[in-house]
């Protein structure tokens, strides 16, 4: 303390300049985000070596998948996680069911996310008449009811693998628009954006650089929490039998396929959904510590 | 060296069983602590201090000086769980009861404490009324909380309290709404709620830092009339020595948790001790004192900056069924006046008036109908590019240093985004240009790898000078800037700008509603009233000879840091100041400027 009033030049703490820490090292540095990474990993390496990985075909029935009054076998040394109805290895049908469930969730629910952030950051910061007619828009396809959508659209496109991903991604932009929406405004309104505007900032510039960055941690919520929403509802459609078409497995349509019997044969649902759980779990925990390592207001605190 | 006069302090050690006579209330050692992620920190140390019966205690300070913290602590307020009261005592006089030690006490004795024996008003009247009650709910319910009176006489009690705090029709204002109020009205139902059910100590936390200067000399002279009738004790928590001047009996000077200095009003201001204090009161702007400013009408120089030439800024509301605009918001109304290069042109004005619009159109963030002719070229007949280049002449500093630096952004890549923008220079260069700005407004350029968040107030606003200057414009707006720095800091960052002025020859508009800044810094004044000017000339025509009753009203209001210098009486105003919100179709009546000579204009209505 040199002058007996605080000089307004002086440091406010933490003040040495860090050096720029990657993202990924820091990533890694936080044990939740680990296991984050390594169940993600884990499927991801299921999903593309599941050939190699197992024996059996995912398709194939075989006969001594079923007991002799027909019933699925429980986990066992040969089936490891068991077998269902039709005398199918599950642990087989996960692995392959791993490339179905990883591609909804990560394009569909990608493609919604990136629509609906489009959507509502226009609405949110243009607003006039661009924005009105956007958002009510987004109402109408709020209002309208999403499976039923879902299945017309569905039915109209001959189901496949990837229509099935966009028809997913058309009904699933909504709330994050409403979200993004009305973050945005009140970005908008916030005074460093009149900061910009002032020093001749033009409007893709504010979007991407100013507005884009603090709708950061908003995406990325809502990006984990799509992923099951999405899974799930890929399920649904399959069993409505507008999904992936059988005998393509996916995680959903395990469970779906199932459910009935569910008392007889609890493991047929049980391990199909802990998947679901684990990876949903996983990006939720990357998620969030992105979320925090993103944010240079955190910065300090880890 | 913060210690250094700690000892003038009178009273304070009186033995542990009572408290002083003639006091009401009694603070010993005390210390609050905050948790924060290095452990705990204390944020008021070892405070020992006594309050007279029917005595005005101030606590002066800066922000962080622990102030607040001490006015919660009476309270039992303080931010849970994060504060505490590590130790020391807070003693309330009781007649009937033996003094009661605050510190100690449960939540649920303390709340009969709260609002009955001591009450508490606060810097934002807004946020502390609750926006969905109607002020006459409000006012009952706190009424009835704390004594055995029916809702028929505590409904007495809120409409004698209102009339106490000079608020016309009581009865009928009862029934609305806190945005119903103006700010000015609204601190005064908070005093009321107050005052109404005659506390021993009041504790008014910055109650009129939100105000302006004519409310807020309204709401000090009826906090003085009400101690007078009452007998109440008041704590009164400010940063601003103008108004410690105005209203204390006694002083207490804090800084960084601490109790720099004690003792009776006029002799903290005639002798300080602490050389903190000195600093304190040297650092205060006074009206006045704006020497060594050219002085006269040599700013008229061919080739204004800037001119504007009958400036409207309209906002439309909407409203009725087809959501049709039915109303308008007249917030500038047919301006005109010139910045000459190397000047300082102030636009002073209170909440309202529209001094702050009439900045956005110059920066082009609000559309506007009129003529903005910069350097030479009038806006309106230009393209968007060319609009845009010419815009590089005029930057802006906003007042809010926390709000206007994008937080995700690292201040050196912040400054360096106006010479992005208008692609200036190579990467390299623009990083070396980036590192001189820094340099030159005092901020050194190894920090232009922090974010906003590391940085002070004082040294973010300097952030926001050095992004203005990066463009090397002609004309600087600066809004506010410095209103929301402390005392001291503020007045750094007044002497960096008029350094820059002589260095760079940048005109400035620089708006304010602090008379007593505006007198410091500017070349020539106008007063704005109601999105006009009402009075405009030199600053010395303006200072030592206002003509408009408005601008004699505006230079009256500033408290002078003397006590010797204590208004006796503030003249009342008698109505608040008209909305300049209008029907379609009823355009407010236009003022004609007269000149008195020497370019000293001045409205005749």
């Amino acid at each position: 303390m040199t002058s007996p009033i605080a000089p307004d030049l002086q440091a406010t703490g933490r003040m040495p300049v860090k050096p720029r820490a990657g993202v990924w090292r820091r990533l890694i540095k936080r044990p939740l985000a680990s296991i984050g990474l390594v169940i993600v990993a884990v499927v991801v390496a299921g999903a593309i070596l599941a050939p190699w990985l197992t024996g059996y075909d995912p398709n194939e029935q075989m006969f001594d998948g079923l007991t002799l009054e027909g019933a699925p076998l429980p986990p066992n040394a040969s089936f490891w996680l068991g077998t269902d109805l039709l005398g199918r290895d599950l642990l087989t049908r996960i692995l392959f069911g791993a490339r179905t469930s990883l591609i909804i969730g990560i394009v569909a629910n990608g493609v919604a996310l990136v629509i609906g952030t489009l959507v509502g950051v226009t609405a949110g910061y243009f607003r006039g008449w661009i924005g009105s007619a956007l958002m009510r828009f987004t109402d109408l396809m709020m209002a309208f009811p999403a499976l039923l959508l879902a299945i017309c659209l569905a039915a109209v496109l001959q189901p496949s693998l990837w229509i099935v991903a966009m028809v997913i991604a058309l009904v699933n932009w909504v709330q994050t628009a409403r979200v993004i929406y009305t973050e945005t405004s009140s970005l908008a309104e916030r005074e460093f954006i009149d900061a910009e505007r002032s020093i001749g900032a033009s409007a893709p510039r504010i979007l991407f650089r100013h507005i884009l960055p603090h709708l950061l941690p908003t995406i990325i919520v809502w990006g984990t929490l799509g992923i099951s929403t999405t899974v799930l509802l890929e399920a649904t459609l399959s069993y409505l039998g507008i999904g992936v078409q059988p005998p393509t497995a996916s995680w959903g349509n395990i469970i779906f396929e199932n459910q009935t019997y569910f008392q007889a044969a609890p493991w047929l649902v049980f391990f199909p959904g802990a998947a679901i759980l684990a990876l949903a779990l996983a990006f939720n925990l990357i998620g969030d510590a992105l979320r925090d390592i993103l944010d240079p207001t955190q910065r300090g605190r880890e | 060296m913060s210690k250094g006069a700690g000892n003038t302090r009178t009273g304070a050690a009186g033995p542990a069983a009572s408290i002083t006579a003639g006091a009401v209330l009694e603070i010993s050692g005390l210390t609050v602590s905050v948790r924060g992620e290095d452990g705990e920190r204390p944020v008021v140390s070892d405070l020992s201090l006594t309050l007279a019966r029917g005595e005005t205690l101030c606590i002066a300070g800066e922000s962080g000086s622990g102030k607040s913290m001490t006015a919660l602590a009476i309270m039992q307020l303080l931010p849970q769980p994060a504060a505490r009261i590590s130790s020391g005592k807070i003693r309330l006089r009781d007649m009937d009861r033996g003094d009661i030690d605050l510190a100690g006490l449960d939540e649920r004795r303390m709340r009969r404490i709260r609002g009955d024996r001591i009450a508490m008003i606060f810097q934002e009247p807004m946020t502390s009324l609750n926006p969905v009650l109607s002020i006459g709910r409000q006012l009952v319910e706190s009424i009835e909380a704390h004594t055995d009176l029916s809702r028929a006489e505590a409904r007495r009690r809120a409409i004698e309290a209102l009339k106490a705090v000079r608020i016309s029709e009581a009865e009928s204002r009862l029934k609305q709404f806190p945005h119903e109020l103006s700010g000015g009205m609204r601190q005064r139902v908070m005093i009321a709620m107050a005052l109404a059910l005659k506390p021993d100590v009041l504790i008014a936390d910055e109650p009129t830092t939100a105000l302006d200067v004519t409310v807020q000399g309204e709401v000090l002279e009826l906090l003085r009339d009400l101690q007078r009738e009452h007998g109440t004790s008041i704590i009164l928590i400010t940063h601003d020595m103008g108004v410690v001047a105005e209203m204390a009996d006694r002083v207490v000077i804090m800084r960084h948790g601490r109790m720099v200095e004690e003792g009776k009003a006029a002799d903290i201001f005639a002798r300080p001790q602490a050389d903190y204090t000195r600093e304190l009161l040297a650092a205060v702007p006074r009206i006045g004192t704006g020497a060594g400013r050219r002085s006269s009408v040599e700013a008229e120089m061919p080739g204004s900056v800037a001119v504007v030439h009958d400036l409207h800024v309209h906002f439309d509301l909407r409203g009725g069924f087809f959501g049709q605009v039915n109303r308008r918001v007249h917030a500038v109304e047919g301006i005109s006046f010139s910045i000459a290069p190397h000047e300082t042109l102030a636009l002073v004005g209170e909440s309202g008036c529209g001094k702050s619009t009439t900045a956005k159109a110059l920066a082009g963030l609000v559309p506007y109908h009129g003529d903005i002719v910069i350097g030479g070229r009038n806006l309106a007949g230009l393209g968007r590019d060319q609009r845009k280049a010419v815009r590089r002449d005029v930057q802006m500093i906003f007042q809010d240093p926390y709000a206007s630096l994008d937080p995700r952004m690292r201040v050196g890549d912040l400054v360096a985004e106006p010479l992005l923008i208008h692609g200036i220079a190579s990467k390299e260069e623009r990083s070396q240009l980036v590192a001189a700005l820094f340099e030159r407004v005092g901020l050194s350029a190894d920090q232009m790898e922090l974010y906003p968040h590391e940085f002070s107030g004082g040294q973010r606003q300097r952030i926001c000078i050095a992004r203005a200057l990066a463009l090397r414009p002609k004309l600087i707006i600066a809004d506010e800037s410095v209103s929301a720095l402390d005392v001291s800091v503020q007045a750094r960052v007044l002497d960096l700008l008029k350094e820059l002025q002589r260095e760079f020859a940048i005109a400035y508009l620089f708006i304010s509603h602090d008379m007593a800044v505006v007198e410091n810094i500017s070349d020539r004044v106008a007063v704005m009233y109601l999105g006009q000017i009402v009075e405009m000339g030199t600053r010395d025509q303006v200072f030592s000879n206002p003509r408009h009753p408005y601008t004699k009203r505006l230079i009256e209001a500033v408290p002078v840091p003397d006590p010797a210098k204590r208004r006796p009486r503030f003249a009342r105003l008698d109505q608040e100041i008209p909305s300049p919100t209008r029907k379609i179709g009823e355009d407010p009546p236009k003022l004609a400027l007269k000149d008195l000579g020497n370019g000293h204009l001045v409205a005749v209505s």
